[in-house]
Parts: C-alpha cells; sequence; structure tokens
C-alpha cells in the first residue's frame, strides 16, 4: 500500500483534489490498495457526509443515500416489500461482515474481480493501460460474454448493481460540474480501448445516492445468482427480473444479467421481445436467446450463454407462476 | 494406588480449549517480542529465469533488502527451497527471491512492491500432460515405495475380460491452505536461535534450521499452530527467511506469509491424469486392475506422490499393475496434503469401480464385497485388521442405501436431481519413533513433556488421556507440555501418526515410572516401533453421499455426507468425530470446489487467495455425519488406535462424484465437479 | 490517532496505513482476532464495530477513531463462547475468534429482524445459521459443531 494522506470530506468538494478517491466502506478499495493495484495520493473519507439515509419517493420510489450500508438496505422493510429484487441481491452477496460495512455507492463502483487486474504483478489493460489483457487467452471462465472487447473482458462484480439496473434506477452524482442524474444502466461504460475507465464518471465526482423509481409491479421480483459454491461467492451468473402478467400475456418485464459484461447487462432486446407475448417458457427462453444473440464466448466462458437462457427461463417462469396465485 | 478410571475413548474437551475460545491462544506470528521488525517476501514474477540485480529504492524507510547478492551463504540441506537467497536461479513464480526488512509492516509491504528486480526470464513450461516427451519414471515414490509394481499380466486379462473400464480422471493442484498462515518470528541471542513457528514438527524444524545456521541451539515454539493439513511438516522458507533477517539486522524479525504466498512456497497436492483400467466377469469378480498415475514436480527437487499405490492393497485381482510418472515443471515443488497419494488415487480406483458397476449393472457396494482380498494383493501379507467390508454394510444400513433405483436420473424433487453414491476409505496406520518424559511433582500431579504438536487434531488432550490410564490416575492429574523443541524429540504430526507415535512414547514412560516407581522417566519408542512385523496396517471407511443437483444451473449441493469407519481404537470420540468430519469436508472441497486455476502463460495458479480458491463455507455443509466400528487391533501400538486424521478425504470426494453421476447421469472425470461441466449435459426435466 | 477497544481508549502514533486488525495485533497486542487472508475473504479478523460485525482488515483503523471495537478479549465468558467449548465447535482454534464474534453479531442481526439468503421462515435454522455465517471459513471443518453451538447459545 502506498502511503496517502487522509482527510474526512465535509463537502463532496472534497474530493477534488488531484490522485485523491474517495474511501466509502473501504472493502474494495483498501483491498486493491494493499495489492498495490490502487494507489491514491489522497484518501477522502466520505461515512462523515450525511449520505445514508433511506427515504420515501413520492409514487412509491425510494432514494437510498450513497453511503446506506448494503445490510441496512437489504433489511429494510420497504425495499423488501416493493422491491425484494433489491434486497435479494445484497444478501446474495458477498457475507454478513462486508455487508455491514460495504456501502450503496461503493458497491456499485466496485472493480472487477478479475484475477489479473487483482495482480499488479501482472500485465492488464485496466490497471495498466497498454500492457494487455492476458485473461483473453488465459483464465476467463468467468468472465465476460457480452460486450467486452479485445482490450477487456472483465465483468462487473457487483449483484446489486443487477437488481438496480433490472429497477430502472438512476445514480445521482455531484461533481465539480454540478449536479447530474445518470441511468445505472449507463453509469458503467463497456471497455472497449479504454479498459482503465470502469464508469462515466469525471474525477471528483461523488455518488449521493441512487434513486429508484416506483415500478408497482416490482413487488412480484427476485434475484437468483448461480455461484461456485454456496455462499459467499461472485456470481458466475445471476438474473434479476420483475414481471407483470396480465391474462397470461406478459404486459411489461424488467430483466438485467450479472457476471456477463463490464456492466450489470440489462437486457433491454429480451424485454422488447417478450412485450405483449404469451407468458409461456418457450416465450422466456425465446427472449433470452434474442438477448444472447450477441454473445461472443471465449473459450472457456461459453457455458454462461446456456446457464444464462436455462435461469432467464427458470426465473420468468417462476414469477409467471407467482402472478397466477 | 489405582483407580478404575478409563480415560481413553471417553469424550474428553480440548484441554486448550478455553483458551482458543478467548482469543489467548497464542499463534506463532502473536508472540510480543521487543523490537520486532517486519520481514515481506518479495516473490519471483516469473517462472524462471535468473535474477541478476535488486535495486532497492534509496529514500525507501527499510533496515534491510536482502537477496542472492547480499545474503549471507547458508549451509546447504536436503530441502532445496529452503537454501533461500542463495543463487539467482529462479525456479517457479512466486519463489521467494528477496525479504524486505522494515519498522512497519506497511513500510515493509510497500518497499517489497516497488522493488525494482532485473530478471532475465528463460522460456518456461507448467502444464502436465502424459505425453509429454520428458515425463520420466521415478525410481521410488514417497516415502519409498517402488514406482511400479506388475503382477501377472494385466493386459490379457482385459483382452479377456467380460467387461472393462478404461478411464481417465484428472485432479487439479490443491492447496492446504490452513487458516493460520506460516508465519516465524527469530531471534538471536548471541549463537542461541528462538523460532517462534508455525509448523507441524518443531523437533524437526529445530534440526532443519540448525544445520542451514551452523548452530547447535535452535528453540522452536510452536504452541497452537492454526492448521497445516501437511503444509507445515517441515522448515519452510518463512523460517530460514526470519532467521536470515534477524541474523543480518540484530533484531528479531517477523514473517508471515500473505495468503497469495500460500499457493507457492509452502507446498501443494499435485495435479494429477490417472488412468484406470478394470476387468472384471460378470458377476463381479475382477481379474486384473492397472492404475497409472502422472504428477509433477519442480525443477529444485524430485517429490513423487504415491497416487497409485493404494491401488495395491484395495482389492483383489490377479493380474495387476501400477506405475508413476513424473514431469518436472517451472512450478513450484508439490508437497504434502492431507492424505497425499491416497486422496486423489481413490478418487480414480473408487469412480472407475462405480463405472464398472454400471456396466456391470451391480449394486457398487456387492461389486467392492465381492474383491475383499483375505490379505494384501500385492505383498500377500496379512491385515492386522480390516473391516472394509462391515463399514460398508454398516454404513449402507445407517445411510439407508437400500432400495435404491441403480439408474441414474431418475429422481427428481422439485428444482433437484437427487443421487447417491459410495466410496471406499483407507488410510496405512504409521508410526515413527518418538520420546516421551514423564515426572511426578510434588504435588500429586504428573508432567509429561513431548516435542509433539496440536495442529487442532485433539492430539494434547489425546496425550493426557493416554497418559492417565498408563498412569493409573484421573487425567485432572496429568499436565502435558508439548509445542517446543527443547522437549524430548518427537516424530511430525503427519501421516495420521501423531497419536500412534507420541502415545506409544508416551505410554512407555509413564508405565515405566509407574512400574518402577522412579520419580523421572524418559522413553525412547524407536527401537519398539522399528520391531514392528512387516504386516498390513491400514484403517478403513466407506463414504456416502447424497448430492442435490440443480436442474436449472447444475449447482451441486451435498444434502447428506457420512462416513462410516473402522479405525483401530477411537482415543476421544468428540475429538475424533472432528477429525473425521473435517476430511469429509475438506474431500467435499475437492470434489467440487478446490482447484488452482494454471494460467501456463504466467506460470502460476492465478486464483491464489481465498476468494479465487474455494474452500467449502458453512452453507455447504448440510448433513454431515461420521460413525465408526468398534474395532480392536493389539498388533500395532499399545493403544491399539489407527490414525483418522486423514481417511475422511481418502474415498470422499469419490462418493460425491458417483452421487453426481447417480443425480444427473452425468460421469464427471476431472474435477471439481462445477456447474460449467454439468450444464449441458443435464437431463431435460 | 484513538482507538477505543474494550471499553478503553488508545492513543497510539500510526502509519495511516495501518488497518485496524493490525493495529489490535501489532501494536495493541490484541492477537485475538486473527490474519487468515488479509482482503475479507476469510472472516478470522472479524471484530465488532459499533455492535457489528465486520472485517477488521479492510477497515483503516485512522477512519474508526469515534467507533467502539468489540473484540475476543472484551467479550468474557458469552454464551457464544460456552457453546463453542460445549460443542467442541472448533479445532486448530485459528478461526474460532472470527467465529465467535461473527456469531454474536449475526445473533443480534436476527434479533433485530434482518433476513438472509437463506429466506427461512425461522431465521435461526440450521440452514440460517450456516448461511449467516458463511462469511467465516473454517479450513479445519469444524462448520457442524459450530451450529449447534450458537443455536445453544441463541436459546434453542
Ligand atoms: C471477499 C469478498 C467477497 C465479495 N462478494 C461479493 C458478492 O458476492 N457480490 C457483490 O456484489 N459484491 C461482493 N463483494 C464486493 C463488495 O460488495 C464491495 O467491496 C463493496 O460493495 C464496496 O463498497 P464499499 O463501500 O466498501 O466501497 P469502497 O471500497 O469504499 O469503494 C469502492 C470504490 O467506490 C468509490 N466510491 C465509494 N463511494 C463513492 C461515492 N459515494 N461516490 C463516488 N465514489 C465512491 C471509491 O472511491 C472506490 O473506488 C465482495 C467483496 C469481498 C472482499
Ligand atoms: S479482462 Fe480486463 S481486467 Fe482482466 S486482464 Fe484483461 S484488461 Fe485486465
Ligand atoms: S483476515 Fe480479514 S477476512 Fe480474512
Ligand atoms: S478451527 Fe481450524 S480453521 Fe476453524
Amino acid at each position: 500500500m502506498k502511503t496517502f494522506a487522509y482527510r474526512t470530506a465535509v463537502t463532496p468538494a472534497d474530493g477534488l483534489e488531484p490522485g485523491a478517491v474517495f474511501l466509502a466502506g473501504g472493502t474494495n478499495l483498501v483491498d486493491l490498495m494493499k495489492l498495490g493495484v490502487a494507489t491514491p495520493d489522497v484518501l477522502v473519507d466520505v461515512n462523515k457526509l450525511p449520505l445514508d439515509e433511506i427515504a420515501d419517493l413520492p409514487g412509491g420510489g425510494l432514494r437510498i443515500g450513497a453511503g446506506a450500508r448494503n445490510s441496512d438496505v437489504a433489511a429494510d422493510p420497504r425495499v423488501r416489500r416493493d422491491f425484494p429484487v433489491l434486497s435479494e441481491a445484497l444478501l446474495a452477496g458477498a457475507s454478513g461482515q462486508l455487508r455491514n460495512v460495504a456501502t450503496t455507492g461503493g458497491n456499485l463502483l466496485q472493480r472487477t474481480r478479475c484475477r489479473y487486474f487483482m495482480d499488479a504483478s501482472k500485465p492488464c489493460n485496466k490497471h495498466t493501460p497498454g500492457s494487455g489483457c492476458p485473461a483473453r487467452d488465459g483464465d476467463h471462465r468467468d468472465l465476460a460474454i457480452l460486450g467486452a472487447s479485445a482490450s477487456c473482458v472483465a465483468t462487473h462484480p457487483s449483484d446489486m448493481a443487477v437488481a438496480l439496473a433490472a429497477l430502472g434506477a438512476t445514480v445521482r452524482v455531484d461533481g465539480p460540474a454540478g449536479r447530474r442524474v445518470i441511468p445505472v444502466t449507463g453509469l458503467h461504460r463497456l471497455p472497449g480501448d479504454t479498459p482503465e475507465r470502469d464508469t462515466v464518471l469525471e474525477h471528483g465526482e461523488l455518488i449521493t445516492a441512487v434513486e429508484v423509481p416506483p415500478l408497482p409491479f416490482a413487488h412480484r421480483s427476485t434475484y437468483r445468482k448461480a455461484r461456485d459454491r454456496a455462499s459467499y461467492a461472485f456470481a458466475v451468473g445471476s438474473v434479476a427480473a420483475a414481471l407483470d402478467v396480465h391474462d397470461g400475456v406478459v404486459r411489461d418485464v424488467r430483466l438485467a444479467w450479472g457476471a456477463v459484461a463490464h456492466r450489470p447487462w440489462r437486457a433491454f432486446a429480451a424485454e422488447e421481445r417478450l412485450r405483449g407475448r404469451p407468458a409461456t417458457r418457450a416465450e422466456f427462453t425465446a427472449a433470452a436467446d434474442v438477448e444472447l444473440a450477441a454473445a461472443e464466448p471465449l473459450r472457456d466462458n461459453a457455458y454462461k450463454i446456456n446457464l444464462l437462457r436455462r435461469m432467464t427461463t427458470a426465473v420468468l417462469e417462476r414469477l409467471a407462476e407467482g402472478a397466477r396465485r | 494406588m489405582t483407580t478404575t478410571t478409563k480415560a481413553v475413548g471417553a469424550p474428553l474437551a480440548r484441554i486448550e480449549g478455553p483458551e482458543k475460545v478467548s482469543g489467548r491462544a497464542r499463534y506463532a506470528a502473536e508472540y510480543p517480542v521487543d523490537g520486532v521488525a517486519h520481514g515481506w517476501i518479495v516473490p519471483s514474477p516469473v517462472p524462471r529465469g535468473r535474477l541478476t540485480a535488486v535495486v532497492a529504492d534509496p529514500t525507501g524507510d527499510t533496515m534491510a533488502v536482502l537477496w542472492h547478492g547480499n545474503a549471507p551463504s547458508l549451509a546447504a540441506v536436503d530441502d532445496p527451497e529452503l537454501a533461500v537467497l542463495q543463487s539467482d536461479r529462479i525456479s517457479y513464480r512466486g519463489q521467494p527471491i528477496a525479504l524486505v526488512v522494515a519498522d512497519t509492516l506497511e513500510a515493509a509491504r510497500r518497499a517489497a512492491q516497488v522493488l525494482h528486480l532485473e530478471i532475465e526470464a528463460e522460456e518456461h513450461e507448467t502444464v502436465l500432460r502424459a505425453d509429454h516427451p520428458g515425463v520420466y519414471e521415478p525410481e521410488t515414490v514417497n516415502p519409498g515405495y517402488p514406482a511400479a509394481t506388475v503382477h501377472g499380466d494385466v493386459e490379457t486379462a482385459l483382452a479377456t475380460a467380460d467387461v472393462t473400464v478404461d478411464v481417465t480422471y484428472s485432479t487439479p493442484a490443491l492447496h492446504n491452505n490452513p487458516m493460520e498462515p506460516h508465519a516465524t518470528i527469530a531471534r538471536w541471542d548471541g549463537d542461541d536461535l528462538t523460532l517462534y513457528d508455525s509448523n507441524q514438527h518443531p523437533s524437526g524444524v529445530a534440526a532443519t534450521v540448525g544445520e542451514i545456521f551452523g548452530v547447535d541451539r535452535v528453540h522452536v515454539i510452536t504452541e497452537h499452530v492454526g492448521g497445516g493439513f501437511g503444509s507445515k511438516g517441515t522448515a519452510r522458507p518463512n523460517a530460514v527467511l526470519a532467521a536470515l533477517a534477524a541474523r543480518v539486522t540484530g533484531r528479531p524479525v517477523k514473517v508471515v506469509l500473505p495468503r497469495q504466498a500460500m499457493f507457492s512456497m509452502v507446498g501443494h497436492r499435485t495435479p494429477t491424469l490417472q488412468r484406470v483400467r478394470l476387468a472384471a466377469g460378470r458377476d463381479g469378480t475382477l481379474s486384473g486392475i492397472d492404475h497409472q498415475a502422472y504428477s509433477q514436480t519442480s525443477r529444485l527437487y524430485e517429490f513423487a506422490e504415491q497416487t497409485a499405490v493404494v491401488t495395491r492393497h484395495m482389492y483383489a485381482a490377479p493380474h495387476r499393475r501400477t506405475g508413476h510418472h513424473l514431469l518436472r515443471l517451472d512450478m513450484p515443488t508439490p508437497r504434502w496434503m492431507r492424505a497425499p497419494g491416497e486422496a486423489p488415487g481413490m478418487l480414480a480406483l473408487e469412480c472407475a469401480i462405480d463405472e464398472l458397476a454400471e456396466k456391470l449393472g451391480m449394486d457398487p457396494i456387492e461389486l467392492r464385497i465381492r474383491n475383499e482380498p483375505s490379505a494384501e494383493p500385492e505383498s500377500g501379507v496379512a491385515f492386522t485388521s480390516r473391516h472394509y467390508v462391515e463399514c460398508l454394510r454398516r454404513g449402507a444400513e445407517r445411510f439407508g442405501w437400500s432400495g435404491r433405483d441403480p439408474r441414474p436420473a431418475r429422481r427428481r424433487e422439485g428444482d433437484w436431481w437427487i443421487g447417491t453414491g459410495v466410496a471406499g476409505a483407507t488410510y496405512p496406520t504409521m508410526a515413527q519413533p518418538s520420546t516421551a518424559r514423564v515426572r511426578a511433582l510434588p504435588d500429586g500431579t504428573f508432567e509429561v513433556a513431548i516435542g509433539a504438536t496440536d495442529l487442532g487434531t485433539g492430539a494434547r488432550t489425546i496425550l493426557v488421556q493416554i497418559a492417565a490410564d498408563a498412569l493409573d490416575v484421573a487425567p485432572e492429574r496429568v499436565r502435558i507440555r508439548i509445542g517446543d523443541s527443547t522437549l524430548p524429540r518427537a516424530s511430525v504430526a503427519g501421516g495420521s501418526s501423531g497419536s500412534a507415535s507420541w502415545g506409544w512414547a508416551v505410554t512407555g514412560a509413564c508405565r515405566s515410572l509407574r512400574d518402577t516407581g522412579r520419580d523421572e522417566v524418559t522413553f525412547d519408542s524407536t527401537e519398539l516401533v522399528q520391531r514392528q512385523e512387516t504386516e498390513g496396517r491400514h484403517a478403513y471407511g466407506a463414504h456416502f453421499a447424497e448430492v442435490r443437483v440443480d436442474a436449472v444451473t447444475g449447482e451441486v449441493r451435498v444434502s447428506r455426507l457420512f462416513g462410516m469407519y473402522a479405525a483401530g481404537r477411537i482415543l476421544n470420540a468428540r475429538t475424533a468425530r472432528g477429525q473425521f468430519l473435517g476430511g469429509m469436508i475438506m474431500g467435499m472441497g475437492m470434489a467440487l470446489h478446490e482447484e488452482g486455476v494454471l494460467d501456463p502463460a504466467m506460470g502460476e495458479w492465478v486464483n491464489h487467495d481465498l476468494a479465487g480458491y474455494h474452500v467449502p463455507v458453512h452453507a455447504d455443509v448440510e448433513s454431515i455425519e461420521a460413525a465408526w466400528l468398534d474395532e480392536t487391533d493389539d498388533r500395532i501400538n499399545p493403544m491399539g488406535s489407527k490414525g483418522i486424521g486423514e481417511i475422511g478425504i481418502v474415498g470422499s470426494p469419490a462418493a460425491i462424484v458417483n452421487a453426481v453421476w447417480h443425480a444427473t447421469g452425468i460421469r464427471i472425470r476431472d474435477l471439481p465437479v462445477r456447474l460449467d461441466k454439468i450444464l449441458d449435459g443435464l437431463p431435460a426435466s | 490517532m484513538r482507538l477505543t477497544v474494550n471499553g478503553t481508549e488508545h492513543v497510539l502514533d500510526l502509519d495511516p496505513r495501518t488497518t485496524l486488525l493490525d493495529a489490535l495485533r501489532e501494536h495493541l497486542g490484541l492477537t485475538g482476532a486473527k490474519k487468515g487472508c488479509d482482503h475479507g475473504q476469510c472472516g478470522a479478523c472479524t471484530v465488532l464495530l459499533d455492535g457489528r460485525r465486520v472485517n477488521s482488515c479492510l477497515l483503516l483503523a485512522i477512519a474508526h477513531q469515534d467507533s467502539h471495537v468489540t473484540t475476543i478479549e472484551g467479550l468474557d465468558g458469552h454464551p457464544v463462547q460456552r457453546g463453542f467449548l460445549e460443542h467442541d465447535g472448533f479445532q486448530c482454534g485459528y478461526c474460532t475468534p472470527g467465529q465467535i464474534c461473527s456469531a454474536v453479531g449475526m445473533l443480534d442481526e436476527v434479533d433485530r429482524g434482518w433476513p438472509s439468503a437463506a429466506a427461512d421462515d425461522d431465521p435461526l435454522s440450521d440452514a440460517e445459521i450456516r448461511e449467516r455465517m458463511s462469511g467465516n471459513l473454517c479450513r479445519c471443518g469444524a462448520y457442524p459443531h459450530m451450529v449447534p453451538a450458537i443455536r445453544q447459545a441463541a436459546g434453542r
């Protein structure tokens, strides 16, 4: 870990200093600093900023402060009642200890778990631009099948972000250029030629809150995560979904996938295909296939195509069944 | 004065329990040592090459940067990995090539990260392949068995058999990963060296480190050890580096391995490729067995795992062949990991047997019983005791095996495919010479001293029980001292031989004290141990697994795992249960989770941490039980005990893999069984 | 720098890079919290921070000067500790302080009605305890002995 100056943020603007990085729960940042992958000159601790509130929005939405801890969000009665997919996604992630510390903002901005990225002694375009992407020919079983580039095939590891993407949440940002609102689906970039940049945020921009808009049918929503052991493991594939079925026909649907791309992957094409169609197993699979048509798997991660197809079908079927009851 | 207590066999609670649950138990890195400095190991970033220069940041806040260019020279010992910082040669990625010493951990770690290394990298090879031209047959495999054996004519047996099986199973590199990383604090007082070191063998570590530094008085303190599973059986580079740095800096030095380093310089279980061929008659009688194992070793020295040795005595068959084949790679040296040899060997053998049962349409338990030998099939020597068949039968009853539909992919419950599997288990019963001392103290208690260690096996408690019975006193009157190299020399806590070896010496000392009425007796078991006759000494067991496989994702969960053992006298039912279950859980890890993921270009297992290398968590362990037969075997040692620390990982992986087949109809022959290997073959619902 | 641990305030002169875990182990002589991975991947370093269970290896000490830290040394004869002793909930003991602190924090979470991924009706069923405790690895595999220990401590 490189030495750094430590400051407590009093206003969002305290992060503007060159070389400054915000410290929230630190469960990702401190990890990467120990590994020598993150080398901030200044740590600006945002934990004293009043950002941990979970507030009602008019019409049934929620504003979740960037500093709200993952465990508090997961346990919030409104979240559990109106947006179960979000609570479930959070509970499927990390461990009790980590969720007690990890924040909403930090969770969104956590970096990839690509093993080369997390090792400063190895080449990686994300931590050292231009050094190459050894994952492409090396270990990529857990990495992207959608939206990747020749320079990077990393995935975004968050579970929570997948639920937020499905729910159409937005991110409120405060920064040098003022305040702005970014959809969660537009927060993370695709890697392209500049995989070193994970998101569209500029230096010094602080996430202050995440807003989940009202979505009445989201009370019937769910998160399913496939992983290599029963708990305390990152996803190898995950599905967040909400389904609105009327008379056996899909009136509306929200679908997002995790562990398949550089961003939480909102399956817009699949949603589009499903709206107005019968809520049947065959239709669900067909919709997943529409989205998966763009997949470009590598040597060892093609299984994710089948995995996502099967999981998506099963999750939507389960939601449709629930709607019938 | 005699009492009628029988301490051995009682479920005595661990003596050091209160210390462990209160946080007072001290592990190696936790001793308060004045003025201690911190050493951080710099691992080689290439798998092969030469280190030509090390340039430290002159403004850095370090006390020393040691490398082969400035490190004092050390005497060579048997283990070349302990010749740290002695040569420019780099033999694997992760090899310690420099050590940074600083006042604080933070400073040492950072200086190590930014240290400038000049390295001439060379082409490297890191992939184990059976058809590699460099594959050779070693002369012997651990710990001294012939590499190959041939009896009869296997090829003809195979050619003429009613039914044959010819399968290749592979297992990946596995990493011991005890929760406590290897750690040492070294302090010199003149030529006296004190090491607080995490290891399985303080007497051995003291001797080795003494030889390396050419000093006689090395005091190794190993009171509590946070697990080892074989990786702490001998001194590791951390001990030598700490002592070296302490010598150079004149300060006590602490070296703790970061978790990432636990994947390289402390050993691992070699990857294996194993071809098993079975020849059988329609009735299931085996006529031939062939087991050929391929594994790897390093450029530094030959470590030849005894993978196929277990096949030499497991089942009867007139025609048989076993063999071992090694390939030297630019990779870390494999070492011992819980049941080295038996664990991977029985995976291949017991899965192959299951495949044969399928082909024969025969119950896999019946098939095993059909091939029960009356003496060791290759050597012809008699077993001191063998209750394998009883383990299979009684285990089957307890598990509820009867009535099982042998056909795969028949049981569907909700979202899950359900299946059951069985596999045998065995582990050799060993003992090594040790010395113990007992003293009668004025307050009526007895002090038993032996340089043993307790890695969580319960050894400390069991030795008290053994001593109490040998002295004919209640266990409360026995005080035990272990974990210190200045105590009478003991053998390694390995090979499931600790209790037997140390218990033998303790029994000898205590009985002699009781019988002679002396105040102090020191007893060396060497002669007794060496006088043992050549007999087949093994513990046996049978593992049963019920798994469920997610019909959507292919995720596997083990709903039930059961082990039935015949392992001689169980010295402490409470700690024994922990040993059996712990082995079975590690077996579950081997079957489903654990894999060192090799990147051949990097020459490294890239998932070298506990987020990337999955070991079972709480949620993976559902219903799990162990039971044992009352086995009496008075031919093995005075306690009648067989080792129990390793048998739990032998066969349990095969039982799970076989159950996955039964659930889904899919034979996974390359471990671990993971959803990506199952997904495409899942039966339609 | 200030740190309040087990009710005592300490004043320390620490490198800002020092984690809470290293501050406890290397500077305060409180070695009950263990270092198993140093990266949030094992739970051996679990302590209670203002009553919540956390991995102390990923916290910078400098950022937690206003918090109250409770380590295993501060749990004196807690029912979870007694449960572990009675049920032999450990072997080597290295993961044990973390398991115990984690269980203490976990039982409090259950009291507060927090859900878990196990989603059982009974928040203290064996499946729930296992899921909630999954952030603590035990390489010795003492898990089956810990579950009844924790159940007992919960008064079941
Ligand atoms: C072993 C392990 C297992 C895990 N398993 C999972 C899992 O299964 N699923 C999962 O989803 N996650 C998992 N995680 C990741 C965990 O969820 C994240 O580390 C955590 O959510 C990050 O939150 P934090 O508050 O600690 O972020 P920090 O580490 O503090 O920050 C992360 C990044 O976000 C930036 N940042 C933080 N807050 C703001 C803000 N308000 N505005 C702008 N920038 C900000 C920081 O500068 C930093 O770059 C795991 C982590 C570990 C260590
Ligand atoms: S996939 Fe991306 S993060 Fe991983 S090595 Fe390639 S460039 Fe680096
Ligand atoms: S040491 Fe903190 S989680 Fe492992
Ligand atoms: S008791 Fe050894 S790691 Fe848990």
